[in-house]
């Protein structure tokens, strides 16, 4: 169930310029799905709205999520997370970009201090695409994730079947600043293109699939319009679904304001028009369902 | 202690109730607060077909608040009474449905569909929306389209009539008395403030519609004047609206003159506002030994 509450700050660091990466420790760490989102309130009362930012990962004190964190340290290799991750605390990620006042309230906590959340928000990656029952069972994958699009895609990366899904990362940044890369390496092979031609591909990440003869059955992405707009095209043109996250101004977050809504290209089941809400029928949508 | 009041003839287990627009009907905040607390629910616009509403952006945050250009996206009275008055029966509460439309022939249908609802309690119309350009505004900001929006929609409406003003006006007074002279039952106000942001950094208006409602906490004291002014000028009960964010607030506007209150944008800041609100109504009553809230209507001296 959705709930607002006051969580704890376990870490924070800048790992790009303006770009912070948050451990909270919190108990709506046991409902959140990869792909969903928090509201998050600054304390500055002339703020007043929630920010909506990605949940970029997720850890859980269960046993099974512990022993996942365990399967993922086996075959021998040594340990490659920081010591940051909380393995054993209900704790959700975030990594965002100081956009404006409030994240930059957001980015000056730090460890020990109290958090305002509003979540799990959203639906979230649907992890058993296409009739399959396994996550992600016998499909190639594209998880694409671009600029403040990237974190989103890493807890979906997690969550899929490394075994079953064959998971192909395509990361686009702006230039050499690259940040959560070495993360997604954990779950599957990484292309990185960069925009100033610094590192990898020089161009977005279609380019990056171009240059790599990359392919497809599925495709996961979250990332800026333009992106998003040729991923669409691109899964028309080869007839994959593509579900893709998008983002809007918001104000309550929970689907009653209709601040956020996007066209819809049938009529919606909520709303009877062609608008669908993207804080709760989205954020995640396939992208023959969503005008943009 | 009594918090019970009477809007109209009919009573309200407390004087708290919902701004239109800011709950939905209902459901969404049903998983944040019990319903069953309220005074009221208040429901989103509903209109006599499905209204697409206003492209995005439609929100901006402003300092202390925040513009909104919705536009009165609703899926139209057909879905409205099969899928959230049906919901909002389940509640202990009173409903009042927010009816909004371009011509006088919109809310007329609107108004008798809903006649034959047992379970609306009343009805609230919006001829106060700045964000939609037909109609709606239009008869809110002249006093004569008022009175006679008013009169039509009393000839057809079952339920009390409670009419939505508008604070984009040069005197909010004029307006009060000419809907109180046409036969309105109560009175509710402010709706939004038209506001415009731009941003500077895109050279851009921040709301697609370039100007949008202006509510949240900023807005309260303009909202408490206006409350206070109207209370004066008419007879019929007042539910006072702007920037309410716990129970002081609520408190203020009952002093200056409303007879109940709705809390707006400070849901989508504190989803549990509503019923904050109801327990910082009775902790004033408590501190302040006061009987009935009712004492408090227009108390301020």
């Amino acid at each position: 169930m959705k709930q607002k509450q006051t969580a704890r700050v376990l870490s924070q660091r800048e790992i790009a310029p303006d770009i912070y990466d948050m451990w909270i420790e919190t108990s709506l760490a046991s409902e959140a799905k990869p792909g969903q989102f928090l509201g998050v309130y600054p304390k500055d009362r002339s703020t007043l709205l929630p920010r909506p930012v990605s949940i970029c990962e997720i850890c859980g004190k269960t046993g099974a999520d512990i022993a996942a964190a365990g399967a993922e340290r086996g075959n021998g290799e040594p340990d490659v997370r920081d010591a940051a991750y909380p393995v054993g605390t209900d704790a959700l990620r975030i990594v965002y970009r100081v956009a404006g006042a409030g994240t930059r309230e957001f980015s000056a906590y730090r460890a020990g201090e109290s958090i305002e959340l509003l979540g799990p928000l959203g639906n979230g990656f649907p992890l058993f695409p296409m009739g399959t029952t396994e996550k992600g069972a016998g499909k190639k994958v594209f998880l694409m994730g671009g600029g403040i699009g990237i974190p989103p895609i890493l807890e979906l990366a997690k969550q899929l079947d490394g075994g079953k899904a064959e998971k192909q990362i395509i990361l686009g940044y702006r230039d050499s600043a690259l940040f959560l890369k070495e993360d997604f390496e954990r779950y599957g092979t990484v292309y990185v293109a960069a925009e100033d031609g610094s590192v990898g591909t020089k161009g977005n990440v279609m380019d990056a699939i171009r240059e790599n003869g990359l392919e497809a059955d599925i495709i996961y992405a979250c990332g800026p319009m333009p992106m998003l707009r040729a991923i669409k095209k691109y899964a028309a043109e080869h007839r994959i679904p593509a579900y893709i996250s998008l983002e809007e101004h918001m104000a309550c977050g929970v689907g009653a304001c209709l601040g956020c809504v996007v066209k819809t290209k049938e009529i919606d089941h909520h709303s009877h028009v062609n608008n669908a809400r993207i804080c709760t029928d989205g954020p995640v949508f396939e992208a023959g369902e969503v005008e943009i | 202690m009594n918090t019970e009041v009477i809007i109209a003839g009919v009573p309200l287990k407390n004087p708290v109730m919902t701004a239109s627009g800011t709950f939905g009907s209902g459901m969404e905040y049903s998983e944040f607060v019990d319903l069953n607390r309220l005074g009221a629910v208040v429901t989103k616009g509903v209109a006599n077909v499905p209204w697409p509403g206003n492209p995005t952006p439609r929100v901006a945050e402003v300092y202390g608040g925040m513009l909104n250009a919705i536009g009165l996206q609703n899926p139209g009275i057909d879905v409205f009474l099969e899928r959230d008055i049906p919901f909002l029966k389940q509640y202990d509460t009173k409903v009042i449905v927010n009816v909004c439309g371009r011509t006088v022939e919109d809310y007329v249908e609107v108004a008798e569909r809903l006649g034959e609802e047992a379970a609306v309690a009343m009805l609230e119309i919006n001829v106060s929306c700045p964000n939609v350009k037909e109609g709606a505004i239009a008869f809110g900001q002249k006093a004569d389209a008022l009175f006679r929006i008013t009169q039509e929609i009393k000839k057809y409406a079952k339920q009390p009539v409670i009419m939505k003003l508008s604070p984009n006006v040069t005197d909010i007074t004029e307006m009060a008395k000419a809907a109180e002279a046409a036969g309105a039952d109560a009175l509710s106000l402010i709706n939004t403030i038209t506001g415009m942001k731009i941003d500077i950094h895109r050279k851009k208006f921040a709301i697609a519609n370039r100007t949008g409602g202006m509510s949240g906490p900023a807005i309260k004291p303009i909202a408490v004047r206006m409350v206070y002014q109207a209370a004066q000028a008419v007879k019929i009960p007042i539910i006072g609206m702007g920037g309410i964010a716990n129970g002081e607030d609520a408190v203020e506007f009952l002093l200056a003159g409303a007879s109940a209150v709705s809390v707006g944008a400070m849901n989508f800041v504190n989803p549990y506002t509503t019923v904050e609100v109801v327990k910082g109504i009775e902790h004033y009553m408590e501190q302040y030994h006061v009987e009935n809230v009712t004492d408090l209507i227009g108390a301020v001296s």
